[in-house]
């Protein structure tokens, strides 16, 4: 089992899933961290919710919220499921993470009707312009780590992720792009931090 | 001399239960086992703790593993070691007594008290010895079922245990789902491997070649005593790990070793024969035959997949504990046992504790079981009431 580094929660990015989800829904959430999102959905939506982490101590956080979790690898966990056993299954701050991000995108959204997506947008123009003026690997809020020391296998931006959607016919039901907490809609690719997306499969 | 406690840490919470005494109810009739046998007039020890509710809605019993007994947790009269699982459970502890009625009885087989191949058979007056039928994990659960009838609970709260403890609490899901809420199997298995199988086999094979045995009509006479501690040797070995092992001993001689011959040298020889000196005076060879043998029978998955014969569990709640150095009864058996309940649509926890102990971390680590068991049980009673 690999490290995996927990981020704080993000009332506004939690919010927003909530806001995808309707009352009632089976829902997985990969990566639950300490169980904050899964928390809100149980007690705002009534979700039957569950969750999976690699980290243990956060795994005791989610017991303790009365929360049920699985400490288990996002990688392997996946294919034992019939399709459409879940309604959502939520990635959110977790494919950077994860050896086979597309085989669990798919499997993920084989396994779950729906599936809701959030990710650090790696191609944010202060991003860019680090690169470009200092040469460096930038280190930000959102990407707060050096090289060495990163729990992030991939980078992404924005317009990866919609192409890759493009790519495996994967259908994007509702984009939000997120720059400082608020939601933006021109030149997200330059302009926001964070990505969340609704997705299913046609 | 390491003593058996050396490693363990402080209590992780509250005082412990105090005086407690073993009881024995018997089968009101005669009890037919699942292969056909009928016990006449079988005895079931058990010990309990707390108060059951006006709803008898808190309920809770525990399993215990090849070598334990209905004294789970406090102190009996005269006696300064506590129950073998004491840290676990008592007012304020992962079973809270305060709140839960704890019930926990000697497996039918074995020799705490419950009938056994030990017990005298009524149709002949004489102890049973392999006269005594073989039983399975279904059959001590039957019996535990007949306890929990007696004591007036319809429903348990939650049935927890671990090692063959384990394997009952998987056999009450499936034998009496609609008497169980709430499923905590800790280190255990849906179904005993091949190399599980063939370590029990080693220790059967120490007792029966035990010259006392005497195909194990020995009552009365001198016991299997060699045999039998053998066979715990090998056992102790499996229940610890490699790491365990060596932070514990490493290559530590005995203060008298003079490394000359094959008298007691390493540290770890002393241990192992004082945990088989130890077994065998509270434990009975014909016993130790029958429980391994029903440990090794038991396979949930013989006849339909996992998955299918924990149909009934839809409703349930399931905390599955695993630790990461347990080689004996590892991780991936309890996943299995996660995988089977979550695609019934069972309410599923799984923790797999990180800890260095082994199989024996079950008993040991005390500190993060608690912390999850006390919540999970929290939870399940609020939703259950």
């Amino acid at each position: 089992m690999r490290p995996r580094e927990i981020k704080p929660p993000s009332r506004v990015d939690n919010q927003i899933i909530a806001s995808l989800i309707p009352p009632g829904s089976r829902v997985l959430d990969l990566g639950c961290g300490e169980g904050d999102l899964l928390d809100l959905l149980v007690r705002e939506k009534n979700v039957s919710a569950s969750g999976v982490e690699i980290d243990e101590e956060a795994i005791y956080k989610c017991v303790e919220k009365g929360l049920s979790v699985s400490r288990l690898d996002i990688d392997s966990g996946l294919d034992d499921y019939p399709d459409g056993f879940f309604d959502f299954v939520i990635f959110n701050q977790v494919l950077e993470q994860i050896l086979y991000p597309r085989r669990a995108l798919l499997q993920g959204l084989r396994v779950g009707r729906k599936a809701v997506v959030g990710f650090p947008n790696f191609c944010h123009f202060s991003i860019r312009r680090k690169i470009m003026f200092k040469g460096r690997v930038p280190v930000t809020p959102v990407l707060p780590y050096s090289w060495y020391d990163s729990p992030n296998l991939h980078f992404l931006s924005i317009k990866d992720f919609l192409e890759f959607c493009r790519a495996e016919n994967i259908q994007i039901e509702k984009k939000f792009f997120l720059a400082d907490g608020r939601r933006i809609r021109f030149l997200p690719n330059l302009r926001a931090q964070k990505a969340i997306l609704l997705l299913n499969r046609p | 001399m390491m003593l058996p406690t050396a490693s363990k840490k402080e209590t992780s919470a509250g005082a412990g239960w105090g005086r407690v005494e073993t009881r024995s109810f018997q089968l009101p009739k005669p009890h037919r086992l699942r292969g056909g046998a009928v016990l006449a007039e079988p005895v079931v020890a058990y010990e309990t703790y707390g108060k059951l509710s006006p709803g008898k809605d808190n309920a809770v019993l525990i399993c215990h593993a090849l070598s334990g007994d209905a004294h789970v947790a406090g102190f009996h009269a005269g006696e300064d070691k506590p129950g073998w699982w004491d840290r676990m459970i008592g007012p304020g502890r992962a079973f809270d007594t305060d709140r839960f009625f704890v019930v926990c009885s000697n497996v039918l087989g074995g020799c705490r008290g419950s009938t056994g191949p030990a017990s005298l058979d009524p149709a002949t007056g004489k102890p049973y010895g392999l006269k005594f039928p073989l039983v399975t994990i279904a059959d001590m659960v039957d019996v535990q079922k007949r306890l929990i009838d007696f004591l007036g609970i319809k429903k348990l709260l939650a049935v927890a245990g671990g090692s063959m403890g384990g394997m009952q609490v998987l056999q009450w899901g499936v034998s009496y789902p609609e008497s169980v809420a709430a499923l905590i199997p800790i280190a255990a298995a849906a179904r005993h491997t091949a190399l599980q199988i063939a370590f029990n086999e080693v220790g059967r094979q120490a007792v029966m070649s035990d010259p006392d045995w005497r195909g194990g009509d020995y009552y009365g006479r001198k016991a299997p005593a060699r045999g039998l501690a053998l066979a715990r040797m090998v056992g102790h070995i499996t229940y610890l790990s490699e790491k365990s092992m060596e932070r514990k001993f490493g290559r530590l001689r005995r203060r008298k070793a003079n490394g000359r011959g094959f008298t007691e040298e390493f540290e770890v020889e002393g241990y192992l024969r004082f945990k088989g000196g130890h077994f065998v005076k509270r434990f009975d060879a014909n016993t130790y035959l029958y429980l391994t043998r029903a440990i090794d029978h038991f396979d949930l998955s013989a006849e339909r997949p996992l998955v299918e014969v924990f149909r009934a569990l839809s409703r349930h709640r399931l905390l599955a504990i695993a630790f990461s150095s347990d080689w004996l009864y590892p991780p991936v058996q309890s996943k299995e046992i996660v995988k089977a309940a979550k695609l019934n649509g069972a309410d599923v926890t799984y923790c797999e504790i990180t800890a260095d102990y082994g199989h024996d971390a079950f008993l040991l680590e005390d500190v993060e079981q608690s912390r999850v068991i006390s919540r999970f049980l929290e939870v399940t009673y609020r939703k259950n009431t």
